[in-house]
């Protein structure tokens, strides 16, 4: 058996090591290397150390805005994408005429891109707040609740599916013994539903948190940081900071390699909890 | 396992094999990359030309508006990289230094009328001026008309041409807004475009005029980025003057204006729903193209934009250029010489200039050129203006604005300013800082403080190389200015007060 493992290893392994090597591996370390050098292009660097994590903390702290900006929207968004897409789910997962069609409405905002969205969306806001003289553009809260409710209505729908699937995947008998034994609707949800969709809640809640840490083109079509700066999140500051200075790439580099850090700590974190809470509810 | 090393070093040559014989293909093609956008269709066209005449193939890409820097970045490091790039004056040529080419043996060099326009260092040239642009505030002749002709308007001005200082300027557009109902306009500037990166007319075009001054008055050179790694916004109040004269004489609302874009802007002026908007020649297609347009080419007119500063009198509009072509050393030398030969035709063979005039609609400044003039209304605007004895030339100084992240700052405050939310000295502020900090100097307090860690970095960067500066910053700063900077405050503040009292003269408000 292992020898005919290793036999076939190269046939069966090899291209999609090959491509992973060479579409992320590659790239992934270079960028990391990359964020000790000052450089233009990817091909002529200077070793600087660790200036460029320096740099980045200490420049006129917009880094650490930006990342108190982007966790406070990822803090809010999981909170709402998740009340919100499960009790839709719960809603839509009876069996009543016409729930398919719902379901597909509430996924398709999920379809059209970031970039036209954050558009969209801006039109939508500036109409409403043009009524009081006042645009996106003129409080950081007015920017923070747009990029909230921007995110919210996109990732709802795609969440209340998974969830969706969690609910039809519970064995009828357990709510019917449930409800033979007495207990109400509120105790069958929060002693019978809940447990059972507990993987589609760390599925959910695991996507919904790297999905908006990692927001980009809506926060850049919606409010582009404006004003100032007080609204950018972390991969637009990134962005600006790579591209919008002279000779500040490699700061830009090494903001990348600490938002890849804190992304993926917080994800395995979170992934340890959720799975210790699933291995109990089983 | 050593079999599958052995696979995987033999994949990766195939890999690299596939990538040779890719990139040996184009050796007989120009690669350029272009900065306009509004003229990429026209390269398309001049590139088709080309292969009819010389049989050499040109290939144009064009970077989306607002990604040259971005696009550049990544097609150089290319094995396949352009051989014919932009750069942006002495900053863009500063990150690009290590791939421009000398061209002073080119010959189209030989053919610029004005040699001190290039970007030069250590007596090579490096980057040529492809095209001269002006800008100044666009006014609609009839609506000015019609305004000089109503009886009973509040003026002594009798005439476009008679407005020659900021006073009076201000005395007519106020009064214009007063009347904005007989004149049929909803204002008379177009909107104050300041959504994010629809914000450069303003801090960039705009502020030119206080940094041009500021610099006259400071003496400072641009070829030599060390001179100014601190601006203090002397005339900032100037800055002011013009830009609260534009966002309260508007279209939109001042609190709307982080909504609007250029497009909007011009859409209004060719619309007729105002009189006046600040932008360039190179905006005439704009006006031009816009469905309904109500504006008479022959009514099409420049002002130039004046501030308030003493002496202005005789200030013309701001004529200079920003574009660069470079030609890349890391390409082949025959791939060099392809990139200069096709510069020299499309500058000075027949079919080239027809291009470079009609469809480009380009101030070229060479002087193969010398009989053909500019046709549309501005270009035509802007060298009469450039051919004027009375007036001088403000010219483009804003190359030397560090970067984009200082516009951005600066147009973000601009915005905020102009929606009540901070003051005025805050965008003062954010501009001598987010200078400050991109040319990676320490900041200063103000001229007249002169303050330590300002004069400190000032002195360090007068010995100490660019790019040396620019490591320091991030790493040790702090222990490299401390030697320095006892010696070299004294001389530093001595500069700094000679600056304040020529600016004591020269503002009228004090």
């Amino acid at each position: 058996m292992g020898r005919s493992l290793k036999r076939y290893f190269p046939i069966f392994v090899l291209p999609l090591l090959l491509a992973f090597t060479v579409s992320f591996l590659i790239p992934f370390l270079a960028g990391v290397a990359l964020s000790f050098t000052e450089f233009t292009t990817v091909t002529d660097a200077r070793f600087v150390g660790l200036a460029n994590y320096f740099e980045a903390f200490s420049a006129g702290g917009d880094f650490l805005n930006a990342l108190l900006f982007t966790v406070s929207v990822t803090a809010v968004s999981v909170l709402v994408v998740n009340v919100a897409a499960f009790s839709l789910a719960l809603l839509l997962s009876r069996s009543f005429r016409g729930n398919h069609f719902f379901r597909t409405v509430f996924f398709m905002p999920n379809l059209i891109g970031g970039i036209v969205l954050g558009y969209i969306w801006q039109l939508l806001i500036n109409g409403v707040l043009a009524k009081f003289g006042v645009d996106i553009t003129f409080r950081q809260a007015y920017g923070f609740w747009g990029i909230v409710l921007l995110t919210a209505w996109q990732l709802i729908g795609y969440m209340m599916i998974i969830y969706i699937a969690g609910l039809q995947n519970i064995p009828p008998e357990l709510h019917e013994a449930a409800s033979i034994d007495g207990a109400n609707g509120r105790q069958m949800l929060r002693h019978v539903t809940f447990p059972m969709v507990a993987p589609s809640i760390t599925i959910c809640t695991f996507l919904t948190l790297t999905n908006v840490f990692k927001t980009f083109d809506q926060n850049y079509a919606l409010t582009g940081g404006a004003p100032g700066k007080s609204t950018s999140m972390l991969a637009l500051d990134i962005f600006q900071t790579f591209y919008g200075s002279v000779g500040k790439e490699g700061v830009g580099q090494a903001k990348a390699v600490i938002f890849f850090l804190i992304l993926a700590v917080t994800a395995a974190v979170q992934q340890g909890i959720a799975g210790r809470k699933e291995r109990g509810a089983i | 396992m050593k079999r599958f090393v052995r696979l995987l070093l033999l994949a990766a040559l195939a890999l690299c094999a596939l990538a040779f014989a890719s990139c040996g293909m184009r050796e007989d093609t120009i690669y350029y990359l272009n900065f306009k956008p509004e003229s990429a269709q026209v390269f398309d066209r001049i590139a088709q030309k080309y292969k009819e005449e010389t049989g050499v193939t040109l290939r144009v890409v064009t970077a989306a508006s607002g990604t040259y820097e971005q696009t550049l970045k990544s097609e150089i490091g290319k094995t396949d990289a352009p051989a014919l790039f932009q750069i942006n004056g002495p900053v863009g040529f500063n990150s690009w230094k290590n791939y421009c080419a000398d061209l002073s043996e080119t010959e189209i060099y030989k053919h610029l009328t004005d040699k001190s326009l290039c970007i030069t260092e250590g007596g090579k040239v490096y980057g040529l001026p492809y095209v001269v642009e002006g800008y100044g505030i666009i006014y609609n002749s009839e609506i000015t008309d019609r305004y000089f002709q109503l009886p009973n308007r509040g003026t002594a001005v009798a005439s476009m041409e008679e407005i020659n200082s900021f006073a009076e300027l201000k005395a007519v557009v106020e009064d214009m807004t007063a009347h904005k109902n007989e004149l049929g306009i909803e204002g008379v500037f177009a909107s104050t475009s300041l959504k994010s990166g629809e914000d450069w007319r303003w801090h960039t075009h705009l502020a030119n005029v206080p940094v041009y001054y500021e610099f006259l008055d400071r003496e400072i050179e641009v070829g030599k980025p060390e001179s100014y790694r601190n601006v203090y916004l002397t005339y900032g109040d100037a800055y002011r003057n013009i830009f609260d004269l534009y966002i309260n004489n508007s279209v939109t609302s001042p609190k709307l204006l982080g909504s609007k874009q250029v497009a909007d802007s011009m859409a209004e002026f060719a619309l007729g729903k105002c009189a006046m908007v600040q932008n360039g020649n190179w905006a005439y297609g704009q006006i031009r193209d816009v469905n309904g347009n109500k504006v008479k080419e022959s009514a099409v007119k420049f002002l130039p934009i004046y501030t308030g500063i003493t002496g202005e009198e005789e200030q013309g509009l701001c004529i200079g250029t920003e574009g660069y072509l470079a030609i890349n050393k890391n390409v082949s030398a025959n791939k060099q010489k392809m990139a200069a030969d096709f510069l020299n035709w499309l500058y000075t063979s027949k079919s080239g200039k027809e291009f470079v005039i009609n469809e480009l609609g380009f101030i070229p400044p060479f002087d193969t050129f010398a009989d053909e003039k500019p046709k549309d209304a501005l270009s035509k605007q802007v060298s009469e203006w450039m051919d004027r004895e009375d007036v001088f030339i403000v010219p483009w100084v804003f190359q030397t604005f560090p970067s984009q992240n200082f516009k951005d700052a600066v147009g973000a405050a601009l915005l905020q300013y102009a929606q009540g939310t901070v003051t005025w000295e805050n965008v003062k502020e954010t501009f001598v800082k987010e200078w400050a900090r991109e040319t990676g100097s320490s900041l200063p307090q103000s001229p007249e403080g002169g303050s330590e860690s300002g004069s400190a970095s000032d002195s360090v960067s007068d010995s100490v190389p660019e790019s040396l500066l620019e490591s320091m910053s991030e790493t040790g700063s702090e222990s490299a200015s401390m030697t320095t900077s006892e010696s070299a405050s004294g001389r530093e503040s001595s500069m700094v007060e000679g600056v304040e009292s020529r600016i004591r003269e020269v503002l009228p408000f004090g």
